[in-house]
């Protein structure tokens, strides 16, 4: 049977594509990339989970893979309001699961984060949700981290073993909707067959026992510079007035471990360029203790785990003109963060009680008047204070950050290339 | 072309482990999986998604008490530590000797009884904290469940005068469908779609034209499903007139078979009502009998129909058409990405119409009473009439049949609410108007009430009301899809953050901003409608919005002395 080729238009050009595709695709064979998470190209009829492709027809939007194209169907998809709202949905999934990209054995391979580098997002404007999910070790040869999970279902419809048994499932309803594999038909899958859901997971949910080592950078799918170009950037508000004087720069490390500030020093010859530029208070960097003046700009690494940071973070607010977050601890908690999905009194007798069995009496937390009080959690910087800027990473590249800094000091456009913008 | 799967015993398989032991085992699913061909992960996931399966032992009385906003104000909270005290069982769990269970449930269909509960799938309502030590007590000396069960009253407050009610007037059963012996399917339809008869189950699509599309699609059979799930919180109108009517019923249900050509009706009943059951099941006997049932009808030759009930499990998102279909199929009930509709793929794959309750009810009274009379009532976007669902703090909670275009303060007027404040109107899903707006109308073209007002007064605090609902969302959401999902629970965090006192202005720009996410990314009409009442709320009341928030520079609400509360109370500083 012929297809019939019919006309539509996206964003007011006229494209053409067999009837019925479904826009994704027929998209893509313009040269359109429509983002994608949960679509898989031969599951009909599509998922539709994800809603990362939402585009608008007729005043309604639609997931584009589950719109089909019609003759004369006229659709908008590069809008302000609809790349915000495909970036959303992204920035959720980030929130609801637990992402810890630097320990991830997908990462730079995930189709998560790939997305987020390619529609630029540096912080998810959602509160991390920090759901104790478990990993699943009991099948025979796949692990399921439900922490990474984000429900796309492709391994519900296209996993089965043999006899069309299907292996995984959604359990519950609602907010507690996870992901289940049944043991029993996973111990039936070969070898490819594990294999092969471990590919067909777009982010790090399902791993092949000894299978998912982590390839090395720069040999991983979302390491090329030419993977979609540039990164989309919003453009920067808040640059500070250019003046003659050298510009007043602080910095602190809160819950982080110096590895952003080791970044930053990781520019080299740029660095004598920059210092021409400005002078450091407030900093590690200086061994300043106290803000002695009025500060242009705050660098924070590192997020909040304990009351002095909560303070120091209070006092770089009151004292900086504009505040930048840097890695990934700073923007919502990052690997410390960890900790966040049990509580501190699990924490503390774990670190403290039952593992020093050698201490006669049990526990012993210390604590001292001296010593910084611990919060129940670690707090992203923009839980406690407003933040200006945020620089992903783990720790961020060097160059992104100095191109962020050198915009916010000169006031000059910057562009960011996709190997310098990571979350690991 | 994809596959269709149909498990549709499988609701009714595990309705039998639950009913005989209380929960569903490792070893029932097992079973069912085996029985069915199915692997034991899609058996555990089809049990999971419905809140009346237990995979744990639940009781021998299963208490589910409804957690609606409107049980909350009649007094949820001291019912529940009564409950709590006098079975000894913690909350969400089962007492030791396994005797009695304790769960919250969503709105239970009974909001002009508040607060009620089930108690093994039997109405208990207006309890008091009294009621309910009496009630365990009998219950702990042996008096059997359905002895000591309510017998529930069902309140029609209002039809409108001079004999223009539609739904609540006489009823002589089959004297809507005598019309049939004179009328070709053709015929019947044509008759609804000029009756301008629009849905009555939130979407107002017209009935007409849904059993037309219905009927020209070429496959067969072809099946007619009401819609008798009823979960929108505060709705109760479908519950009354299944009760009073259900001939009404069953006569819309057998011309909509007649008029699309189908040969089997299923009623999709809400496991709530589950104690409609003999009722129901009464009156479909007595059409049997009548001869208006069956095979080769006898009032009406070569026309075979009959009319089965399913009971859903408990899940709102069911009453969503696609979701429900799936539900009778013996899925999990996940909308659809709306890729077809059931009018050419519904059940079994097969055309389908999916309407609701009233819908059929109020289609046998536009044959019977002809289109024309049925035109002269209402607006000209909506004729006829409509039940209300009212509740809330008014004297005459009840059923309302009102002729559209009735303004809000007729209704007011009419309920003798005091001291009114906030309405909701149809439900969370719905928008919230101030009482003050008396002057609108229930109608297509203005206020398009899906069944239910709920009267809230002066004194309730409106951002309880509020985080009540986007509770019930967040609870009831099916999990498919990322806006829905995380969405609700995000907003859930936000409200909290107001509660608490540490909001920021920002923070309610934010909300509106992701509860406009909501509606453009979701699925189905359950994540698309989430957000509404909240963002309709902000547009309507900025002044308390404005009081709930602080501006404290370029400080967020942060609250130091309770995020240090876990690490004192670990080390033991007060
Ligand atoms: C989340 C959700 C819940 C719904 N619940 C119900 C319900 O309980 N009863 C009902 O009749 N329709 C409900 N609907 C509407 C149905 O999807 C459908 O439109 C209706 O059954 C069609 O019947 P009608 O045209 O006769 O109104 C719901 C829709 C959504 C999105
Ligand atoms: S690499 Fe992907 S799956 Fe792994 S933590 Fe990061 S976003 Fe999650
Ligand atoms: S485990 Fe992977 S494939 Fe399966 S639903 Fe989760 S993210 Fe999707
Ligand atoms: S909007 Fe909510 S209920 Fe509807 S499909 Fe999405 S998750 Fe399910
Ligand atoms: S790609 Fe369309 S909803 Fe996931």
């Amino acid at each position: 049977m012929k297809e019939k080729v019919v006309s539509f238009t996206i964003d007011g050009k006229k494209y053409q594509a067999p009837e019925g595709q479904s826009l994704i695709k027929a998209a893509e064979g313009n040269g359109i990339s429509i983002p994608s998470l949960c679509y898989y190209e031969h599951i009909d009829p599509p998922l539709g989970t994800c809603r990362v492709c939402m585009v608008k027809s007729d005043g309604r939007s639609f997931a584009a893979c589950t719109l089909k194209v019609r003759e004369g169907m006229s659709v908008e998809f590069n809008t302000p309001e609809l790349n915000d709202a495909r970036k959303a949905m992204v920035e959720m999934l980030f929130a609801e699961g637990n992402h810890f990209c630097p320990a991830c054995e997908k990462s730079g391979d995930c189709d998560l984060q790939g997305l987020g580098y390619r529609l630029g997002v540096t912080i998810s404007r959602f509160p991390h949700l920090f759901l104790d999910r478990v990993i699943d070790y009991r099948p025979k040869r796949i692990v399921v981290d439900h922490n990474r999970c984000i429900l796309c279902r492709r391994c519900v419809e296209e996993v089965k073993a043999e006899g069309q048994y299907p292996v995984f499932s959604f359990l519950n309803r609602g907010s507690g909707t996870v992901v289940q594999i049944d043991y029993e038909q996973e111990a039936k899958l070969s070898d490819n067959e594990a294999m092969r859901a471990m590919h067909l997971c777009p982010v790090g949910a399902i791993l092949v026992r000894g299978k998912s080592r982590p390839r090395p950078r720069g040999e991983r799918k979302y390491d090329l510079q030419d993977a979609g170009g540039d990164v989309e950037q919003a453009p920067i508000k808040h640059s500070v007035s250019v003046g003659k004087n050298k510009k007043v720069i602080a910095t602190t490390s809160l819950a982080g471990c110096f590895g952003c500030h080791m970044s930053l020093l990781d520019i080299d010859e740029e660095l004598v360029e920059i210092i021409e530029l400005v002078e450091f208070n407030k900093s590690p960097l200086t061994d300043i203790k106290t803000f002695s003046k009025r500060c242009d700009v705050g660098i924070i690494e590192g997020g909040c785990c304990n009351d002095e940071n909560v303070e120091v973070l209070r006092a770089f607010r009151a004292n900086c003109d504009v505040l930048v977050a840097i890695g990934e601890c700073a923007i919502w908690g990052g690997l410390p963060a960890m900790r966040n999905v049990v509580s501190l009194e699990e924490c503390l007798n774990e670190a403290y009680g039952h593992a020093t069995s050698d201490v006669e009496e049990g526990k012993v937390i210390p604590h001292h008047e001296d010593l910084p009080e611990l919060l129940d959690r670690i707090y992203g910087c923009n839980e406690v204070v407003e933040i200006d800027y945020y620089i992903p990473g783990c720790p961020p590249d060097a160059s992104h950050l100095w191109k962020v800094l050198k915009n916010i000091i000169l006031g000059t456009g910057y562009s960011v290339i996709k190997s310098e913008f990571k979350y690991d | 072309m994809e596959k269709i799967i149909d498990h549709s015993p499988l609701l009714n398989l595990l309705w039998a482990r639950q009913d005989a032991k209380g929960f569903i085992s490792d070893q029932d699913i097992h079973d069912i999986a085996e029985h069915m061909d199915l692997s034991f992960i899609e058996v555990e996931g089809v049990c999971t998604f419905y809140h009346f399966f237990h995979r744990r032992p639940a009781g021998k009385f299963i208490v589910y008490l409804n957690n609606s906003i409107l049980s909350d104000f009649s007094g949820y909270a001291a019912v529940r530590k009564a409950l709590e005290t006098a079975t000894g069982a913690p909350w969400n769990g089962v007492d030791r000797k396994g005797l009695f269970g304790l769960f919250d449930t969503s709105c239970i269909g009974l909001s002009d009884q508040e607060p009620a509960a089930l108690i093994n799938f039997r109405p208990f309502v207006k309890l008091t904290p009294e009621k309910v030590q009496q009630l365990v007590n009998a219950l702990r000396n042996g008096v059997p469940v359905d002895q000591l069960a309510d017998h529930i009253e069902n309140p029609v407050r209002y039809v409108p005068p001079d004999g223009k009610a539609v739904v609540f007037r006489e009823m002589v059963p089959g004297r809507a469908l005598q019309k049939l012996t004179q009328m070709t399917p053709e015929e019947v339809i044509a008759e609804v779609k000029s009756s301008n008869l629009r849905g009555m189950g939130g979407a107002f699509f017209p009935v007409g034209e849904k059993w037309e599309l219905c009927r020209k699609q070429p496959k067969t059979p072809r099946y007619v499903v009401c819609n008798a799930d009823e979960g929108e919180p505060g709705t109760f109108k479908d519950r009354v007139l299944m009760t009073k009517l259900p001939e009404l019923l069953i006569e819309g249900m057998i011309l909509g078979g007649y008029a699309i050509g189908a040969n089997q009706g299923i009623i999709y009943l809400r496991a709530e009502y589950r104690y409609l059951l003999p009722r129901l099941e009464g009156a479909l006997d007595r059409y049997r009998q009548m001869g208006w049932l069956g095979k080769d009808i006898p009032a009406r030759k070569h026309f075979d129909f009959d009319i089965r009930i399913q009971l859903g499990a408990g899940a709102y998102v069911c009453g969503e058409e696609t979701a429900l279909l799936d539900s009778l199929m013996g899925k999990r009930g996940e909308p659809w990405p709306k890729v077809y509709f059931p009018v050419e793929r519904g059940y079994l794959g097969l055309p389908t119409i999916v309407n609701n309750v009233e819908s059929f009810a109020t289609a046998a009274r536009v044959i019977e009473l002809g289109a024309e009379a049925f035109r002269r009532l209402g607006t000209p976007g909506s004729p006829g009439t409509r039940l209300l669902s009212v509740a809330g703090d008014c004297s005459y909670p009840g059923v309302y049949e009102i002729e559209w275009g009735m303004s809000v303060g007729e209704l007011l007027d009419l309920t003798g609410a005091q001291d009114p404040l906030y309405l909701q109107i149809s439900g969370p899903s719905g928008i919230g108007i101030s009482a003050a707006d008396r002057h609108r109308r229930f109608s297509f073209e203005d206020l398009r009430c899906g069944g239910s007002v709920m009267i809230f007064n002066h004194k309730r605090d409106l951002l309880k009301i509020l985080v009540n609902f986007t509770e019930f969302f967040k609870e009831e959401s099916c999990g498919v899809c990322t806006p829905c999902r995380a969405g609700n629970f995000i907003l859930s965090r936000k409200l909290e953050l107001l509660s608490r006192g540490l909001g920021r202005g920002a923070d309610l720009e934010e909300i509106r901003q992701w509860g406009n996410l909501m509606t453009t990314a979701s699925r189905c009409g359950l994540g698309k409608g989430a957000s509404n009442a909240l963002i309709n709320a902000m547009d309507k009341f900025p002044v308390y919005f404005q009081k709930l928030v602080h501006s404290k520079g370029r400080e967020k609400g942060f609250d130091l002395d309770s995020a240090l509360g876990d690490y004192r109370e670990a080390v033991g500083i007060k």
